[in-house]
């Protein structure tokens, strides 16, 4: 197995000041999030609990629908109606200073004011959102200038420079409207607008979905070099496992609005204990290695409309015994040495008297590379 | 699959293969640039890229975005005419773009595209959408023959019991379900070439492998040639035979799926392979790290068009166009690397 290029031990803030790594900085506790009020309400959430801890990169991945961009949108108060949090807390704790923000009990100029400085986000199909008419460099100013209207504009120039620099595009381009840029580029822009106030907490949503893999390499390596430099957090969203496996410290699955699996990157790759992870990381056919046939996972992802009883998963797994289709499996730790504090919400690990499949049991049974 | 050890047999040029179904030979397309400034100008999207498919064989089709693989499915399924070029069906070249033999082409060469939302129009049921696939191509089909095509159809495609779905709209069917329908319907024609251009990339990951597998199995059912667009290189070891990488329009390595992927010889195709996500060799990528902007194409750069990009480019590489040369395991590359009498840079050699 290769080295992993991208740990840290410390984090050192731009402004000097020190932050142990581990410290949670966010904390989403029990948020649910329907999408509308009556019987056909959209459940997108349910209990999701998670920590992002200083410098860490957090990987979310799961399939289509089942509730990533919800919970971005959700944890920075930015859900759009019909969507409604039905309940849970989100704890923002500052690294640099003593603040402790209650995201759900903060006024709306506290919640200005604390946007793109304290917590930023990096929006599903960003390079889009770039406004067509305005050279990139106005628009990095604008966000900057509201954040800090102390500050010349002559200043701000000069930051958004230093900003496009930082993310690998010429300062020349500046000038550039968004259509003379490549969509890597305009990403690059999103992020370094992301960037521009030197934020605690960044969240992106599917960043280099929509590029191809040289340029998502690109802007991975930029991002993790920055986050290396800066010290910020990270909370990343895509659909592709094999790269969170790559970039991130640690990561959560998702299914149908839930978290079942939360487990350190190379844990969960090499010893996944949810059925519906192993699944999904034979999902994906491997680049090197042996060739062998891939099956996926069987059926398709639930209605959030009318989710099964017990384990969402249930209906497709191919393990499922008695509670699984009647009581709904908790998201808790597995309770064994060596596993750290990896969660699994999976009755398979519960303690049933059941025979655990040997691809997901606890005993150290090493997996047989990339299978 | 075993790993390929030493000098492989020469795969790719030994000529007691399958018949050749669809063939390209400097296949050309030129898209005007249109406004003042665009005047006389082109975007040279695809560049003289020939291409082999036989039957019972899949080949993919891989490069980054804006490489011209659309373009390059498009001119094959006769959507819009080449600049220049041939497509050959059969060894017949296609000269017509109306008429019976246009027709018969057109049933015979059946595309799949990227978006199972977009391709199927959501005022008509799967009935509507395979009778007409079914009618188009074969006229006089009595009541009783076109329930059990249509039967037939959805069976082959994997969605039983048929009932369950011929009735239905496309919102009501989920994304895989919706990309077998597209599915059955180019199947409806009868057809001996498949274009599938990124046929899952739009689908959940869960659900790719069944489409993918799918595909695969018609194909040795059918004896199809399947030609198999994507930007997942991995996917193509998987899926595909022989794999053919583009890189700004052109060519620039082509030969059997495992030899590309396992040990690309094309600069191009070796940056495309490091950049792939990869669990197991995490430090790799770091060692290579990728660089650069994909170039235009109004104004492609002189000489291989890879060649800002390129860590190995010589003095030749920015003046001339490489052709393809044989570059080891019956593969060839677009690449001046492998001409005679050039030495081997340190680092050019990525075996898995
Ligand atoms: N405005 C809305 N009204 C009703 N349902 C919604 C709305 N927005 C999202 N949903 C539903 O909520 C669920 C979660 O959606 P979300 O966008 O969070 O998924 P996601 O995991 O980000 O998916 P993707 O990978 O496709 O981006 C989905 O099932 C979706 O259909
Ligand atoms: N109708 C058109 N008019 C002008 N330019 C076009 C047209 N269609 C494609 N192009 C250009 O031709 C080039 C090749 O496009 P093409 O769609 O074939 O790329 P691709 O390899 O399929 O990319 P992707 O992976 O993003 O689908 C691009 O630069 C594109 O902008
Ligand atoms: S709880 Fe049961 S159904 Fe759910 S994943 Fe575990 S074993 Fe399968
Ligand atoms: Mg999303
Ligand atoms: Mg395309």
């Amino acid at each position: 197995m290769g080295q992993r290029v991208n740990k840290v031990d410390t984090a050192v803030t731009s402004t000097g000041h020190r932050a142990a790594v581990g410290d949670p900085v966010l904390e989403i506790r029990n948020l649910s999030v329907d999408y509308g009020y009556d019987d056909s309400a959209v459940h997108a959430l349910r209990d999701v609990s998670l920590t992002l801890g200083v410098g860490e990169v957090l990987g979310l991945a799961g399939e289509s629908g089942c509730g990533k961009s919800t919970l971005a949108y959700a944890a920075t108060r930015l859900l759009p109606p019909p969507g409604v949090i039905t309940g849970g807390d989100v704890i923002f704790h500052s690294s640099r200073d003593d603040r402790r923000l209650d995201l759900f009990a903060m006024s709306d100029d506290q919640l200005r004011a604390s946007r793109w400085d304290d917590m930023a986000i990096v929006f599903q199909g960003a390079m889009n959102s770039l406004n067509p008419v305005y050279r990139v460099g106005k628009q990095l100013i604008d966000v900057m200038t509201a954040h800090r209207p102390d500050r010349s504009r002559g200043q701000h120039r000069a930051r958004a420079k230093e900003l496009l620099e930082m993310v690998g595009i010429s300062p020349d381009r500046i000038n550039s409207y968004p259509h003379q840029l490549s969509g890597g580029m305009r990403q690059r822009v999103m992020i370094a607008m992301a960037l521009a106030l030197e934020p605690q907490v960044v969240i992106m949503d599917e960043p280099t979905t929509a590029l191809d893999v040289v340029m998502q390499r690109q802007i991975v390596e930029q991002l993790v070099k920055l986050r290396n430099e800066l010290g910020f957090s990270v909370i990343f969203i895509t659909h592709d496992v094999s790269l969170l496996i790559e970039l991130a410290d640690r990561i959560a699955i998702m299914y149908a609005g839930q978290i079942i699996e939360d487990a350190t990157a190379d844990d969960l790759y090499r010893r996944p204990r949810h059925p519906y992870t192993y699944g999904l990381l034979n999902s994906f056919p491997p680049l090197h290695g042996p060739r062998r046939e891939l099956s996926g996972i069987p059926g398709s992802p639930p209605d959030l409309t009318a989710l099964p009883a017990g384990c969402p998963f249930h209906p497709r797994c191919p393990h499922a015994f008695d509670p699984c289709d009647g009581k709904r499996p908790e998201l808790q730790g597995t309770g064994r040495e060596g596993e750290g504090h990896r969660q699994v919400a999976c009755f398979l690990h519960d303690g049933y008297e059941v025979a655990v499949p040997g691809h997901l049991a606890i005993a150290p049974k090493p997996r047989e590379k990339s299978s | 699959m075993a790993q390929r050890e030493g000098p492989a047999t020469d795969a790719a040029t030994t000529p007691t293969e399958d018949p050749i179904m669809l063939e390209a030979r400097a296949l050309t397309k030129h898209f005007p640039v249109r406004g003042l400034r665009g005047r006389g100008k082109a975007v040279r999207a695809v560049e003289s890229v020939d291409l082999t498919l036989r039957r019972g064989q899949v080949v993919a089709l891989v490069g980054e975005s804006g490489s011209g693989k659309s373009t390059v499915a498009r001119l094959l399924a006769q959507l819009y005419p080449a600049t220049s070029g041939q497509v050959l069906l059969r060894g017949e070249p296609v000269k017509v773009r109306f008429g019976r033999r246009f027709r018969a082409y057109c049933r015979q060469v059946q595309m799949i595209f990227q978006d199972p939302f977009a391709s199927l129009n959501p005022i008509h049921t799967v009935r509507y959408v395979l009778t007409r696939s079914l009618r188009i191509h074969h006229r006089g089909l009595s009541k009783e023959e076109l329930e059990t095509r249509l039967a037939g159809l959805l069976e082959q495609v994997h969605l039983r019991p048929a009932e369950r779905y011929i009735d239905k709209f496309p919102h009501e069917l989920s994304g895989g379900q919706r990309q077998r329908i597209a599915i059955a319907r180019a199947l409806g024609a009868r057809p001996t070439v498949l274009l599938a251009d990124e046929p899952v990339s739009m689908l959940d990951v869960s659900i790719r492998l069944g489409v993918l597998n799918l595909l695969k199995e018609l194909k040795e059912e059918l004896d199809l040639a399947i030609l198999y667009i994507t930007h997942d290189i991995a996917s193509a070891r998987y899926f595909a035979d022989r794999t053919v990488v583009m890189y700004a329009g052109e060519v620039v390595e082509s030969g059997d799926s495992e030899s590309v992927t396992q040990n690309p010889a094309h600069p191009y195709t070796q940056l495309l392979v490091s950049s792939a996500p990869d669990p197991d060799k995490l430090a790799d990528a770091a060692e290579r790290p990728a660089r650069g902007e994909p170039p235009s194409l109004i104004k492609p750069p002189s000489g291989c068009r890879f060649h800002p990009r390129c860590p190995f480019a010589m003095d030749r590489c920015k003046t001339e166009s490489p052709p393809s040369l044989p570059a080891g395991d019956g593969r060839v590359a677009a690449c001046w690397l492998y001409a005679e009498g050039v030495e081997k840079p340190a680092g050019l050699e990525v075996k898995a």
